[in-house]
């Protein structure tokens, strides 16, 4: 029985433990450990976290993950299923609150504010950081209260008249106004489903966010309106940070200028998108963008 | 086809095809014989109700001249009248023959007792009328009644019928004269309990009912719902979470007449509320509904598909205002749906109440939540009880209109539940 725990203790440490972050190494030698390389910080950054574990119940499905995201910069965190990316995603602005017997731990900051901190709301903060779901998930309302919502609840606009540009504007940015600018009292859940997914990004925008996270965004929509989608991302950069979690390689190459790579809860690699997936510096990386396993 | 294992296999599965159909055909049978069955008993049940009840909703009437004397009745002495008097000097007028004591008696034994009441009424309202000689319609007794009817039958010997030989002639002679007829039965709908079959109506039951359900739904609605709400969206889910579940649960099957013992204990001996009154009677439905409505809300609570909260959550709406404005209409179509079941429980409970006095005898239509009442089943449960024949029509009919009002809640929660259902 001892020898047992001895064993288990082992192999527990030999997957866990932590090395500190190294310079972005070039050359051919690929690393085997579990730790990250390539470039995750940044000059300027947006939000930082630093050494951020997800625990659900006992389970660590996050450890010690320390990354940066920029100013208007896309941002794409692939790996295989169930390696925690979706799980870090909702870190950003804390949806693991909601999460039965999810505790975060770690240091996390918007704009210097650490998001963790007693005196920040997370209400106002979740009105800066957007989120997008991976199904479209309008609310059975119309298509004008759906967008009008989320600044109605926070108060953004002061009469009807503001109002109305709000949600103009929003559509616009999101590229639906000319699709639905004569139906906007009809349902949301009437739209198609690349449609309804622009309502989302449109009402997420409406409220003004300076971060937007997307889980999966296209993962439920053909591939003409996961064009669109991108196409909406790519345009939406100028103004916001976007982090997108995305099961598509092809996906990431296209829209994000920097890829992160996860694995069993652990950031391995993060670097520029066109270097990632050509030149990965770690074998994980390597062995996953060339389809030995995900 | 070729390869001869594959014909083995088809074979064998040739074989054993018409098993399968057999065992099919047999389960559509059992189940079609299963939904005859039920609805054979649902006719018969509606039929036996129906045969009876419709009876009651008419009444025999009987017409007497009536002379209201100015000496015996003036406009200030209305209310104290010798009405009944009044009523025995008419039928000794229109019978000059009948004499002995005890023909006489069995001569105003065909008129109802209530007779006198309606021609105070009369005259209450129009007081031209003293002085002057009227043919008023005036219910007729109970037993006359069934005469009519057919239940009483006048080839038995005289000491086996309820109306003996004088009074089937009397009645005889009246109806010669187009002076018996059977009317609409409108006191049925307007009055409340009484010992003569012919006064007794259903109104004081259905007020008692209506005052009932009312204290139940505006308490235990609210609530019901207020305690989804909370143990489905804000209550942590733990040990604590877990043993109320059991226990709502648990509530929910609880014997009703325990609710009543427990009412009994608790609103009237420890709060000291009014026995046989509409409050207490709704505060012990209110508990036995309770947990029919905690539980409803909370399975319609639960079927709001998680997309909706997150998409809420994630722009930035708080706890509250994610229930309020996204949960909660979508789960109100369920919600309602649930609590009319549980109010249509509730109207069709008798045992609680027993316990807790509204079992009592009560001829006032009741004008409030703590004037004493009684229930619709109640009331059934009451005339079921008593011996006229008379009696066992009204229980029918009671029956009916207390099924008419389960058939109007129940569709009002299947209208509520298309009208409200939120299409994806």
């Amino acid at each position: 029985m001892e020898s047992f725990l001895e064993v288990t203790d082992t192999v527990y440490l030999s997957l866990h433990q932590k090395d500190t972050i190294l310079p972005d190494t070039k050359g051919k030698t690929l690393h085997k450990e579990r730790e990250t390389v390539g470039k995750p910080f940044v000059e300027n950054p947006r939000m930082t976290c630093r050494e951020v574990n997800v625990y659900y119940g006992e389970k660590r499905a996050i450890n010690d993950v320390s990354i940066d995201i920029a100013h208007n910069e896309v941002i794409a965190m692939i790996g295989p299923s169930g390696c925690g990316k979706s799980t870090f995603l909702r870190c950003l602005n804390r949806m693991n609150d909601t999460v039965e017997g999810c505790r975060v731990t770690g240091d996390i900051r918007l704009d210097g504010m650490d998001i963790h901190d007693k005196s920040v709301d997370v209400v106002p903060l979740r009105a800066r950081i957007g989120m997008v779901f991976q199904k479209p998930n309008p609310f059975p309302k119309s298509i004008f209260d759906n967008i009008a919502y989320g600044p109605k609840i926070h108060g953004l606009a002061q009469n009807k008249s503001e109002l109305n540009e709000i949600v103009e504007t929003s559509l616009h940015k999101a590229g639906l106004w000319n699709e639905v600018k004569d139906r906007l009292q009809q349902p949301g859940t009437g739209l198609s489903g690349g449609q309804q997914q622009r309502l989302c990004i449109a009402r997420a925008i409406a409220v003004s966010p300076e971060v937007i996270l997307m889980d999966e965004p296209c993962s439920a929509l053909d591939p003409i309106a996961t064009a669109k989608i991108e196409e909406l991302i790519a345009e939406l950069c100028e103004q916001y940070s976007i982090v997108i979690v995305t099961h598509s390689m092809q996906q990431a190459a296209r829209v994000s200028q920097r890829t992160a790579y996860f694995h069993l809860g652990d950031l391995i690699e993060v670097g520029r998108t066109d270097r990632v997936f050509t030149n990965p510096s770690h074998q994980l990386t390597e062995d996953y963008i060339t389809g030995r396993f995900g | 086809m070729d390869n001869p294992a594959n014909k083995q296999t088809i074979d064998r599965v040739n074989k054993g095809l018409s098993r399968r159909y057999r065992a099919e055909r047999r389960f559509r049978i059992f189940g079609a014989s299963a939904i005859l069955l039920a609805l054979s008993f649902l006719v018969l049940l509606f039929s036996s109700i129906f045969s009876t009840g419709y009876k009651a909703f008419q009444q025999t009437f009987i017409q007497i001249d009536i002379f209201f004397d100015p000496a015996e009745f003036t406009r200030e002495n209305l209310s104290t009248a010798n009405f009944p008097g009044l009523i025995k000097s008419s039928l000794s007028v229109m019978f000059p023959e009948v004499t002995s004591r005890g023909d006489r008696k069995d001569l105003y034994y065909l008129i109802s007792p209530g007779a006198s009441f309606q021609l105070m009424d009369v005259l209450k309202e129009n007081t031209a009328l003293i002085g002057t000689t009227r043919k008023i319609w005036v219910p007729a007794n109970d037993d006359v009644d069934m005469l009519y009817k057919g239940n009483i039958d006048r080839t038995r010997p005289e000491s086996e019928r309820r109306i003996n030989d004088n009074q089937l002639t009397w009645l005889d002679k009246l109806s010669a004269e187009g002076r018996v007829k059977k009317r609409f039965n409108s006191s049925f709908f307007t009055s409340g309990d009484s010992r003569e079959p012919e006064l007794a109506g259903i109104w004081g039951a259905t007020r008692g009912s209506f005052y009932t359900l009312l204290i139940t739904l505006s308490l235990s609605f609210p609530m019901g719902v207020a305690a989804a709400v909370y143990l489905e969206e804000f209550a942590p889910k733990n040990r604590w979470t877990d043993i109320i579940e059991v226990n709502i649960n648990n509530l929910a099957a609880v014997p009703s007449i325990v609710y009543g013992l427990l009412g009994l204990a608790v609103f009237i001996n420890f709060f000291g509320i009014p026995r046989s009154t509409p409050l207490v009677g709704g505060l012990v439905l209110t508990m036995m509904t309770l947990p029919i409505i905690i539980i409803a809300s909370r399975a319609s609570l639960k079927s709001v598909p998680p997309s909706i909260r997150e998409a809420a959550l994630g722009i930035g709406a708080s706890k509250m205002q994610m229930v309020a404005h996204h949960v909660l209409p979508l789960a109100l179509p369920g919600m309602l749906t649930g609590t009319i079941i549980g109010m249509a429980h509730a109207l069709g409970e008798t045992a609680p109440l027993l316990m807790i006095g509204m079992v009592a005898f009560i001829v006032d239509v009741p004008h409030g939540i703590t004037d004493a009442a009684t229930v619709l089943p109640v009331q059934i449960f009451l005339w079921s009880d008593s011996p006229e024949r008379a009696f066992m029509e009204r229980t029918s009919a009671a029956i009916m209109v207390l099924l008419a009002f389960l058939f109007l809640m129940n569709a009002a929660a299947v209208f509520l539940r298309k009208r409200f259902e939120i299409k994806w």
